[in-house]
C-alpha cells in the first residue's frame, strides 16, 4: 500500500492513526475512568482478559495452518514458556523453526 | 545531588533492565517492518510515535497481509487497550502533577513503565515527573535507534523464512500471552479466543477471525466466575 493520501504515503496515515489510538487508551482512561470510584468486576475482568485474549487470536491460526515445524515449535514453545523468561523460550522458539526447516518439516 | 537529580538517576537505573530486554524486539521490529513493506523511515516513525510493542508488531503483520488502514488502526487499539486501565490507575499515583505533566507523562506509558511506577509508589516513594522521564526516556530513545539500527540491517536479508525471521512473530506473541498467565480465568480466555480465532479464520477469514477471537475470550471473561479478591484487585 505505497499510494498516496493527501501527499503522504497511506502507510504514513495509518502509522499516525495507530498513534493517536494509543494515546488516547493512554490518556483516556485517567480521563474517563477517574470519574468513578471503582470499576464494576465484570468490566474490570472483561478489561484484563483483552490482551491475553487478542494475542491468542494471532497464535492460534498460525498453529494448524502452517506446518509440522510451525506447530511443533509452537506446542514446544508452550510447554517451555511455563518455566522459562520470554527471551529463553523466544530463543530455543527461533532456534527450532530454523532447525526443523532444515530437517525438511 | 540535588533531589531532582538524584530522583532522575533512579529513573535511569530503574530502567536498564527494561532497555537490554527490549533491545532485541526493537531491532525484530526493525527488521520486520522492512520485510513486511514498509520503508525504514516509516519503521523508526511507528517505534517513535506508536512506542508499544506488542501492538507495533500486530500492525507489522497486516501492512504484510495489505489490510484496510482502518482495520490495522483498531487491532492496535485492541491490543493497546489495556493501557486504559495503566493510564486510570497511574494517574491516581501522580496525584499533584500538573495536567500538562501528566499529559506529556502518558504518552510513554509502557507496560514495564506501568509497572515500575507503581512498584514505586508502593515503596512509598513519589512518582515524580523527573523520576518518571529519567526511567521512560532512555527506554524510548533507544527503541527509536534500534528500529532505525533493525530496518537498515532487515533489508539486507534475502531469505527469511530460511532464518525462520517469518515465524517470530507468532513466537513472540505466544511469549506475550504466556506473559499473562497470572490474570484471573487466563487459561479458559486464551483457549476460548484461540479456538475462536481458529473457528473464524476457516468460516469468515482473515482478519475477522482476529476480533472475532478476541471477543469471544472477552465475553468469556465477563461470564466466568471471578476467582477471588485477586479479580477485583487492579484498581487502587
Amino acid at each position: 500500500m505505497n499510494e498516496l493520501f493527501l501527499g503522504l504515503p497511506v502507510n504514513v496515515w495509518t502509522i499516525v492513526g495507530a498513534a493517536i489510538v494509543t494515546y488516547a487508551a493512554r490518556f483516556g482512561g485517567h480521563l474517563v475512568l477517574s470519574r468513578f470510584k471503582r470499576i464494576p468486576p465484570r468490566v474490570d475482568a472483561a478489561l484484563n482478559a483483552v490482551p491475553a485474549a487478542v494475542l491468542a487470536t494471532l497464535v492460534a491460526p498460525a498453529a494448524v495452518n502452517s506446518g509440522p515445524a510451525e506447530a511443533i515449535t509452537l506446542a514446544v514453545c508452550l510447554v517451555i514458556g511455563f518455566r522459562l523468561p520470554m527471551m529463553g523460550m523466544f530463543a530455543i522458539g527461533w532456534a527450532l523453526i530454523v532447525a526443523l526447516r532444515g530437517a525438511g518439516l | 545531588m540535588s533531589p531532582t537529580r538524584t530522583d532522575f538517576f533512579q529513573g535511569v537505573r530503574d530502567c536498564l533492565p527494561i532497555v537490554a530486554a527490549a533491545a532485541p524486539f526493537g531491532m525484530l521490529f526493525g527488521a520486520l517492518a522492512v520485510d513486511n513493506g514498509l520503508t525504514v523511515g516509516e519503521a523508526v516513525l511507528m517505534s517513535a510515535t506508536v512506542f508499544a510493542g506488542a501492538s507495533q508488531m500486530v500492525g507489522l503483520e497486516m501492512f504484510g497481509a495489505e489490510i484496510a488502514p482502518w482495520i490495522i488502526i483498531l487491532s492496535v487499539f485492541a491490543v493497546n487497550f489495556r493501557h486504559v486501565l495503566y493510564s486510570a490507575a497511574l494517574g491516581r499515583r501522580m496525584g499533584l502533577m500538573p495536567g500538562w505533566k501528566k499529559a506529556l507523562a502518558f504518552f510513554f506509558l509502557t507496560d514495564p513503565q506501568y509497572a515500575a511506577s507503581e512498584a514505586r509508589a508502593d515503596r512509598k516513594m513519589p512518582v515524580t515527573l523527573t523520576w518518571y522521564m529519567g526511567m521512560a526516556l532512555p527506554v524510548y530513545v533507544f527503541w527509536v535507534a534500534e528500529a532505525w539500527v533493525g530496518a537498515l540491517f532487515g533489508s539486507l536479508i534475502t531469505d527469511p523464512a530460511a532464518l525462520g525471521i517469518d515465524f517470530l512473530l507468532p513466537i513472540y506473541f505466544l511469549g506475550l500471552v504466556m506473559g499473562f498467565r497470572a490474570r484471573p480465568n487466563w487459561l479458559p480466555v486464551v483457549i476460548v479466543s484461540g479456538l475462536g480465532s481458529i473457528l473464524g479464520f476457516y468460516t469468515v477469514g482473515s482478519p475477522w477471525h482476529v476480533s472475532l477471537g478476541a471477543l469471544a475470550g472477552v465475553v468469556a471473561a465477563m461470564l466466568l466466575p471471578l476467582p477471588g479478591p485477586d479479580a477485583k484487585g487492579r484498581m487502587p
